[in-house]
């Protein structure tokens, strides 16, 4: 272990700013006089006064307290983190792509129109639907939309009680909350013993009030639904959609698709299966599919080729379409990386990008498996996909160690931490995807660094509670700053006047 | 061999699965049922070398024209300015670049640091206390504050004005559709473009959760009523939500001040490309009060200290609104965010500082001014239409020329002009009006070349 994040003594950059100072300059002088009225003019603004050199510092050093998949192994579950090639980002950087305006001339934007027409083929092809839509921001976003598509397929069938979306107890945290802004109400199904949907419950469950289920596969336990196709039966004979969040797509590139599962809308991650930086947070983008009978009310516009014009074009002729659900058409920038991406994987590649993925998350599970301490809730007779969730319970039972506690210590390590305490499922849990990205070296030292902690945690507990250490700063009062948030500047100098 | 992103050779791999007992990766995949199983190849090109990728790719985009080999005057949405090469050079700076959202504070301060001080330099911009970490753009950024408005007064009205752009009007009714809020549309007055007041009066009840203007407007021209408005939505006890082109703060008086409780807008033209619209950054402030804050959608970073109660530190904070906690009892359902534009945003703010941006706000108007003066001066034109302040967009109207704004646009791309965005679908009775826009990147040389690019075109038909 000889890890050590930098640590600076970093000042806000309002506590940086010398009046006068400024990191830009203009290209031109005004010549025109304002003709605005002075009362609808600003007195002061507050930002602060810095030369470049300044704010390059200030930035760097910034970056250098952050880790990303660069810095390290970044094993944090659902994410998907695997490394995003370079290649990629140059091309999104080209003028051709980031200096074209959405309103163009359809005749000096055919090069964008055709790449997102290809892309979108691409994916229909491997999630195996019909139509794909590019627009939504991220996977979050494609969820919400998928619901108002939902809603707009019932509502056409004339079929105005289903008001009901059925989600499994293992479900990401999105899922319920964009069924609930599309203003469906959400019922939970319990997973069974073999962590996958209790197919006696979803029974239960459903009825003419179901709009439709949502499910990623393999589900967040890194578990395949393996009856998939009784619970896609189950919830088209009650006359409900099957909704497949993509997040998890990483676990079964070329090997099944959802549209072949049985789902009639799919929504994709391109910040995580198809290798587009998360960015701390994003952008990232979240394209939906679907089948035939949705496609019409997808959002406006559609991207569609002319033959005879030999033209690609936008379409907002579409009737039945739910109308926007952003402005443009997408993340555009976000959608050229992951063009570069799959064309540099090609089928094969994105086939073997699963298998190496699945391969090292069963390695991890098969020697964690071998660690007392860590433990495995649900099924543990089959294999995982790309993923793998442990529990700590038996350390803390133990110990009185927390799954927490543990994931903060690896940060000593110089590993990122794994998801904890989701799914809500499994009591202390640790979420782990490694992805095919990473070496068997890599995938070594974390299942070392993890025993060690077992260890730690029965000789020195005190070390992992007391952890990190080793990164910018230690553990952070979360609940003083939620209790009495500071959420800017402002505040925090009119706290300190007080 | 191996693969460039595949570090684990198919011989590695081998060794792997005999390691956990499995005789070959298939013994990985027996838990999908035969029936599902793909029995034949993805239907995608094969793999390409970085090169020829780089080569497709390159030449793909090679036909599309951007605006820095033409001159361009579209706005509308997302304005085209000068990127700054030291925000790029510090966004793709791989640590933040490559980063997930900072759920491990200790790991993270880099990225809430950064976003800490985005969201303080909006706060100080719109004239508020509050600002989250980024919306996915300004359309959505609106939805999603007329959810909080329903939310924290529990009506079903949302007032907005006619002249919204449409693509934020849509969207707007698909956030709207959950909760059952109903947007209604107030008019406007036909020679200045101001909000019909005597009609919002008569619109504003008990029912009404929120009122919504754009300042600068859609059209560019700006709203003088700004204090009226908030009176009567306060006096209605509904909340004022203004939506701003941030560029626009550098000269115009803050929304706060004239009484916005909720500020949303499009963040893109600070520091981020146009890049065919998006990636975008929606913003999303709103006043201090606890009321309201607890109702914010997406993530919001606070101030706190480490467990020293001394040293400074940063951490997502208030999370039990947000989704992965309140599941469907959350605020909203937005993870991911735009945090990467907002970082730039936040380099770019800091680098212009107020003067540079009241400068280049000042400039960009001017310009404006410029442009529509040189246009009403030729025959049949007229610019703006509308009698009203303007910002960096405005309108330009050739009914009086008997030639379509299409033909007219159709004759500048010929000269390597694009022209402004023709209204007429969104706004049919606005006529052959066209929506234009400057920013810095346009010299008085350029303005002097569009305007007697028209002068030509139209002088030719007669
Ligand atoms: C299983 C699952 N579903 C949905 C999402 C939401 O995706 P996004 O963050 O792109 O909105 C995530 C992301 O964390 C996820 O892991």
């Amino acid at each position: 272990m000889s890890y050590q994040q930098a640590r600076w003594i970093e000042p806000l950059i309002f506590e940086l700013s010398k009046q006068g100072r400024v990191g830009w300059a203009l290209p031109g002088k005004p010549r025109e006089r304002i003709n605005i009225p002075k009362e609808l003019l600003r007195e002061k603004l507050e930002l602060p006064e810095l030369s470049e050199p300044e704010v390059v510092r200030h930035y760097t050093r910034l970056s250098q307290m952050n880790y990303g998949i660069d810095s390290g192994f970044y094993p944090l579950g659902s994410c998907t983190m695997k490394y995003n090639p370079k290649v990629c980002e140059e091309l999104a950087a080209l003028e051709t792509a980031s200096c074209i305006h959405p309103n163009q001339a359809e005749e000096t934007v055919q090069g964008a129109l055709e790449l997102m027409f290809r892309l979108e083929r691409f994916l229909a092809e491997i999630a195996g639907v019909a139509r794909v839509s590019l627009q939504p921001s991220a996977g979050a976003h494609g969820e919400f939309i998928a619901m108002l598509l939902t809603h707009a397929y019932h509502k056409s069938k004339r079929d105005d009680k289903r008001d009901q979306v059925i989600v499994p107890d293992s479900a990401h945290g999105t899922n319920p909350a964009s069924a609930a802004m599309a203003g469906y109400e959400v019922v939970t199904v319990p997973s069974n013993a073999r962590g996958r949907v209790d197919l006696k419950a979803l029974k239960a469950a459903v009825s003419e009030r179901t709009a439709a289920l949502m499910l990623t596969n393999p589900n967040t336990l890194g578990l395949f639904e393996d009856q998939i196709i009784d619970i896609a039966k189950v919830v088209h004979d009650a006359g409900g959609l099957l909704f497949y969040d993509g997040a998890n797509l990483n676990g079964i590139l070329g090997k099944t698709r959802p549209g072949d599962m049985g789902f009639d809308i799919v929504h994709f991650n391109l910040h995580k299966t198809f290798a587009t930086p998360h960015g701390g947070g994003g952008p990232g983008a979240g394209p939906i599919g679907v089948q035939r009978e949705l496609e019409k009310f997808l959002p406006v516009p559609v991207v569609e080729y002319d033959r005879k014009r030999k033209r690609y074009y936008l379409d907002y002729n579409r009737p039945h379409s739910i109308g926007k659900v952003r402005a443009f058409y997408g993340n555009f920038g976000v959608l050229v990386k992951a063009y570069a991406y799959i064309l540099l994987m090609g089928a094969e590649g994105l086939n073997e990008v699963t298998e190496a993925a699945v391969l090292n998350a069963n390695y991890i599970m098969h020697k964690l498996l071998g660690v007392e301490g860590y433990e495995l809730k649900f099924d543990a007779s089959g294999p995982c996909k790309h993923e793998v969730v442990f529990s700590t319970e038996p350390l803390k039972r133990e110990t009185g160690v927390t799954a927490r506690d543990v994931a903060k210590r690896l940060l000593d390590h110089g590993i990122h931490a794994p998801t904890y305490y989701f799914p809500p499922i499994v009591p202390e849990a640790l979420m782990i995807e490694p992805t095919e990205t990473e070496s068997r070296e890599e995938l070594d030292r974390f299942v070392v660094a993890l025993n060690t902690m077992a260890q730690e945690a029965r000789s020195n507990p005190e070390k992992l509670r007391s952890a990190p250490m080793a990164t910018a700063i230690g553990k952070l009062d979360e609940v003083k700053a939620s209790r009495e948030p500071i959420l800017s500047w402002r505040a925090h100098r009119k706290l300190a006047k007080k | 061999m191996g693969h460039p992103y595949i570090p684990n050779t198919r011989e590695i791999r081998k060794q792997m699965l005999r390691e956990i007992g499995a005789a070959s990766i298939d013994e990985l995949f027996t838990d999908i049922p035969p029936k599902i199983r793909l029995k034949r190849e993805l239907k995608l090109p094969p793999a390409m070398s970085e090169l020829e990728v780089k080569r497709h790719v390159q030449a793909i985009l090679a036909k599309n024209k951007p605006f820095t080999q033409m001159l361009s005057f579209l706005g509308g949405g997302v304005w085209p300015h000068h990127v700054p090469a030291h925000v790029r050079s510090l966004v793709q700076r791989s640590e933040f670049l490559t980063s997930y959202t900072p759920y491990q504070p200790e790991a993270s301060q880099g990225m809430l640091q950064a976003l800490f001080e985005y969201q303080s330099m909006i706060a100080e911009l719109v004239g508020l206390e509050v600002a989250n970490s980024s919306m996915y753009d300004w359309a959505t950024a609106l939805g999603e504050a007329a959810l909080m408005c329903a939310r924290v007064t529990r009506r079903k009205k949302f007032l907005v004005p006619k002249l919204i752009s449409p693509e934020r009007f849509s969207t707007l009714q698909n956030y709207a559709s959950g909760p059952g809020l109903e947007p209604v549309k107030i008019g406007y007055d036909r020679t200045t473009g101001q909000l019909n007041l005597d009609q919002l009066k008569k619109e504003m009840s008990q029912d009404v959760a929120g009122v919504y203007i754009e300042n600068p407007s859609y059209l560019g021209f700006l709203e003088t009523q700004v204090d009226e408005i908030a009176a009567a939505t306060h006096k209605a006890g509904a909340l004022f939500v203004v939506g701003v082109n941030p560029i626009s703060l550098g000269l115009l008086k803050p929304p706060g001040d004239y009484g916005a409780d909720v500020v949303v807008g499009e963040g893109q033209p600070l520091g981020n490309p146009v890049s065919f619209g998006g990636p975008s950054l929606g913003i999303f402030a709103c006043r201090g009060e606890l009321k309201l804050v607890r109702q914010v959608p997406g993530r919001l970073i606070g101030m706190t200290t480490a467990l020293d109660g001394r040293t400074r530190g940063y951490c997502m904070v208030l999370q039990t609104r947000e989704q992965h906690i309140r599941r469907e009892r959350a605020t909203s359902s937005i993870c991911t965010n735009e945090a990467l534009c907002a970082v730039a945003a936040a380099i770019y703010l800091a680098s212009l500082g107020p003067r540079g941006l009241h400068d280049l706000a000042e400039l960009c108007t001017s310009n404006a001014s410029y442009t529509m003066k040189k246009l009403n001066a030729i025959k049949g034109l007229r610019a703006p239409i509308f009698d009203a302040p303007h910002f960096n967009e405005f309108t330009l109207n050739c009914d009086d020329t008997r030639v379509s704004i299409q033909k007219l646009n159709a004759g500048l791309l010929k000269r390597v002009i694009q022209g402004g965005k023709p209204l007429r679908t969104e706004f049919p009775e606005l006529g052959g009006t066209a929506l234009l826009c400057t920013t810095e990147l346009h010299s008085r040389e350029d303005i002097d070349r569009l305007a007697s690019a028209l002068k030509e075109l139209l002088g030719g038909r007669r």
